[in-house]
């Protein structure tokens, strides 16, 4: 019903999830975002585009929100006026547009008046010009230090601050957390992020569209299916090339592989964060063996570079899909033995059960996405909400679970594994025949188009704009880390120090994806 | 318990020998694992500790990492340890294009690791800057901001390269001893 408010006049792209695009001016757009808030639909991205230089008569900077309503994904422009460059803020609305307008002003010199919060954040001060995603020259590194960031003090007797980061103790991505604490109790807990920021989105405007599902697959290491078809998608649908069937279930395939693998990893991490070291070592001999047959099937451990725009890189060879459903039976008869294992070990479930809690109540104001929000009762879930080709045939059960713990997140998990392990065996068995790839064919205009994955951490989210000479003007890649970190400073108040790293584990959230 | 012993038994040492489900291309990594593991002890005859820094990466490499510590390759099995302070290090173990952010963090890191310190360079990016190349907010490899002595080309290498890299580290090592 959001769709049909007067004057929006969305048109839907041509893309496997339903997209709708619409642009409109400031009132429409607080407007939207209102209606968008009341009816309970979710903020999925913002970012902004710089469209100057493009034909006569074409907007310069341009303000763009994600919401994600009952009828799918509606992606809100809203061009700027050309002296000033603000737009009306959101996180009134939805608290987790906050750090993404900061890094809107950021990136792409666009800010939102009428929000208090103007810290840089994925700014650390050490490089000088234009904001890099707008045209022209890129900014240049000063060489100077990065700038102190201002974190929020608390005060009072016997209050004290633990700095962790960004180097961490482990072999973890780096990151700035700061500790409020009282004795071992945390009072607050600020995050400084964007230390692995790398230029992504500026990368993305010098390669060729059909070569940048590269980047696109390295946005974040653990999900490099989801990012790639996300990228393979939003060329494929600004493109309007048609994708064989066959390819997509490969994807698929790729898909429910990549979310077994990390929740594999996950499961074992989060038994050793707990002390009970059988589990890592239980649960990373499955992850290896699971990555060896990734690497048989498809050329490479992760996956990388398997999806490409137009299909996949390669097909199956000859006995791959019998020897991947074999290893399902295999791992689901150890996965269910370990999770007997983990239910009845009391020292582990005493760490897991409470801890880390976000009730749902939280969770659904403040947004939390994807698998955390599932452990939180956010009935969410793209492959079982808007399902795309191939899951509209699979009829993929969304896990859930209302407890909000870290035990509840770890049993998502468990549940997530083996309804993946199922569909996996399905794709296996119904595998159609044909070609695996489709070459994409610039059209002579501009185009846009939008790629929605449901990744194994939640849903990931790649805009696309081209030129009609075929370049990329803009490519928006969104992470789900985004509306997660800011309740993970939520799900640790009142908890101790030593439970953060469990507690941080059961997340598992992106820095790479988010500082892009 | 009974469970755990219980699984800890039917699963049996993974290192050595191979699952009997291993395929062939897996039980040739793992012959090459074993022999990778002697000639490290051959050659180093003591404990290797390892600091990891990510300084950049897509974090695909600490994934492979994480790997080479797994019961199939079993590091710790040869005395190789990550730990969590650089002054406790002997190796530096690093990922990423440099990121304009990290680049202080990183050099801070390498100024704590006491001599005689290695550094190598894990992955393409780490080697050559990689997908994102140099940029105003990558500084490209490694070597761009600290001394490396040794790198593990790979998108992201995989556990075996990274345990040959380590090795081909630690040989450096015993070379520059030799000279000095």
């Amino acid at each position: 019903m959001l769709l049909s408010l007067s004057g929006l006049n969305a048109q839907r792209l041509p893309a496997p999830l339903p997209v709708w695009h619409a642009s409109t001016d400031a009132l429409g757009w607080a407007q939207v975002a209102r209606a968008a808030a009341e009816s309970g639909a979710r903020l999925v991205s913002m970012w902004g585009v710089d469209r100057h230089a493009c034909e006569a008569g074409a907007a310069g900077h341009v303000a763009c929100a994600a919401f994600a309503l009952p009828e799918g994904l509606l992606w809100l422009e809203l061009p700027l006026q050309a002296n000033a460059a603000t737009f009306p803020d959101l996180a009134q609305l939805f608290p987790a547009a906050g750090r993404m307008q900061r890094a809107m002003a950021d990136l792409s010199g666009l800010r939102a008046h009428g929000h208090p919060d103007h810290r840089p954040w994925l700014d650390h001060g050490v490089w000088t010009g234009r904001p890099p995603l707008q045209q022209g020259e890129p900014p240049a590194p000063t060489g100077t230090l990065p700038a102190d960031y201002a974190f929020v003090r608390v005060q009072g007797e016997g209050v004290h601050e633990i700095a962790v980061g960004p180097v961490h103790a482990g072999i973890i991505e780096p990151g700035h957390f700061r500790f409020s604490v009282v004795g071992e109790k945390v009072l607050k807990l600020e995050q400084h992020l964007g230390y692995v920021h790398k230029g992504i989105e500026r990368r993305f405007t010098e390669l060729p569209p059909r070569q940048a599902h590269r980047l696109a697959g390295r946005i974040s290491g653990d999900s490099t299916v989801a990012y790639a078809w996300a990228y393979a998608m939003a060329l494929e649908s600004a493109w309007r090339t048609a994708v064989p069937e066959r390819a997509l279930w490969l994807r698929a395939l790729m898909l429910e592989r990549e979310r077994v693998a990390n929740h594999l990893g996950d499961l074992g991490a989060l038994g050793n964060d707990a002390a009970l070291g059988f589990g890592l070592a239980q649960f990373s001999r499955l992850r290896e063996d699971w990555q060896r047959r990734s690497g048989e099937a498809f050329g490479h451990r992760f996956m990388m570079d398997a999806v490409v725009p137009g299909g996949v890189a390669a097909d199956l060879a000859a006995g791959q899909a019998e020897a991947i459903a074999r290893q399902c039976d295999l791992i689901e008869l150890q996965v269910r033995r370990l999770r007997q294992v983990y239910d009845e070990h009391a020292g582990l479930q005493d760490r897991f059960m409470t801890t880390g809690r976000v009730l749902p109540e939280l969770a659904l104001r403040l947004g939390l996405t994807g698998l955390a929000g599932r452990a939180s009762g956010q009935a969410r879930d793209l492959r079982c909400d808007q399902p795309w080709p191939p899951y509209d045939r699979l009829q993929p059960r969304r896990a859930g679970s209302d407890t909000g713990d870290v035990a509840a997140r770890v049993a998502v998990r468990f549940d997530e594994v083996f309804e993946s392990l199922r569909l996996i065996r399905e794709l296996c068995a119904a595998l159609p025949a044909g070609a695996v790839h489709a070459d994409p064919a610039a059209p002579a205009a501009d185009a846009q188009g939008a790629g929605w994955v449901e990744g194994w951490r939640g849903e990931v989210l790649v805009a696309l704009e081209t030129t009609a000479d075929g370049r990329i003007r803009r490519c928006h890649a969104h992470d789900p880390s985004w509306q997660n970190w800011p309740v993970l400073e939520h799900a640790i108040m009142g908890n101790i120090v030593p439970d953060f790293p469990l507690i941080n584990k059961s997340f598992n959230l992106s820095y790479s994806g988010h500082d892009l | 318990m009974w469970h755990i012993l219980r699984q800890i038994v039917r699963t049996g040492s993974v290192t050595e020998p191979l699952p009997a489900t291993a395929s062939a291309t897996a039980a040739a990594d793992a012959a090459a694992a074993h022999r990778i593991q002697r000639e490290i002890l051959d050659i180093l005859g003591q404990a290797l500790t390892i600091r990891q820094v990510d300084a950049g990466s897509c974090n695909g490499c600490e994934l492979e990492i994480h790997a080479v510590n797994n019961p199939v390759y079993n590091l710790e099995g040869l005395g190789i340890k990550f730990v969590a302070s650089p002054r406790h290090a002997d190796l530096l173990l690093v990922t990423g294009p440099v990121s304009r952010h990290m680049e202080e963090a990183l050099r801070r890191t390498y100024d704590a690791t006491p001599e005689p310190r290695l550094v190598v360079a894990v992955g393409d990016c780490g080697c050559d800057g990689g997908v994102f190349g140099e940029s105003y907010a990558s500084c490209g490899r490694v070597a761009n901001v600290i001394p490396v002595d040794a790198v593990i080309p790979g998108c992201p290498p995989p556990p075996l390269d990274i345990l040959r890299g380590i090795l081909g580290a630690v040989r450096h090592r015993r070379l520059k001893q030799r000279g000095g």
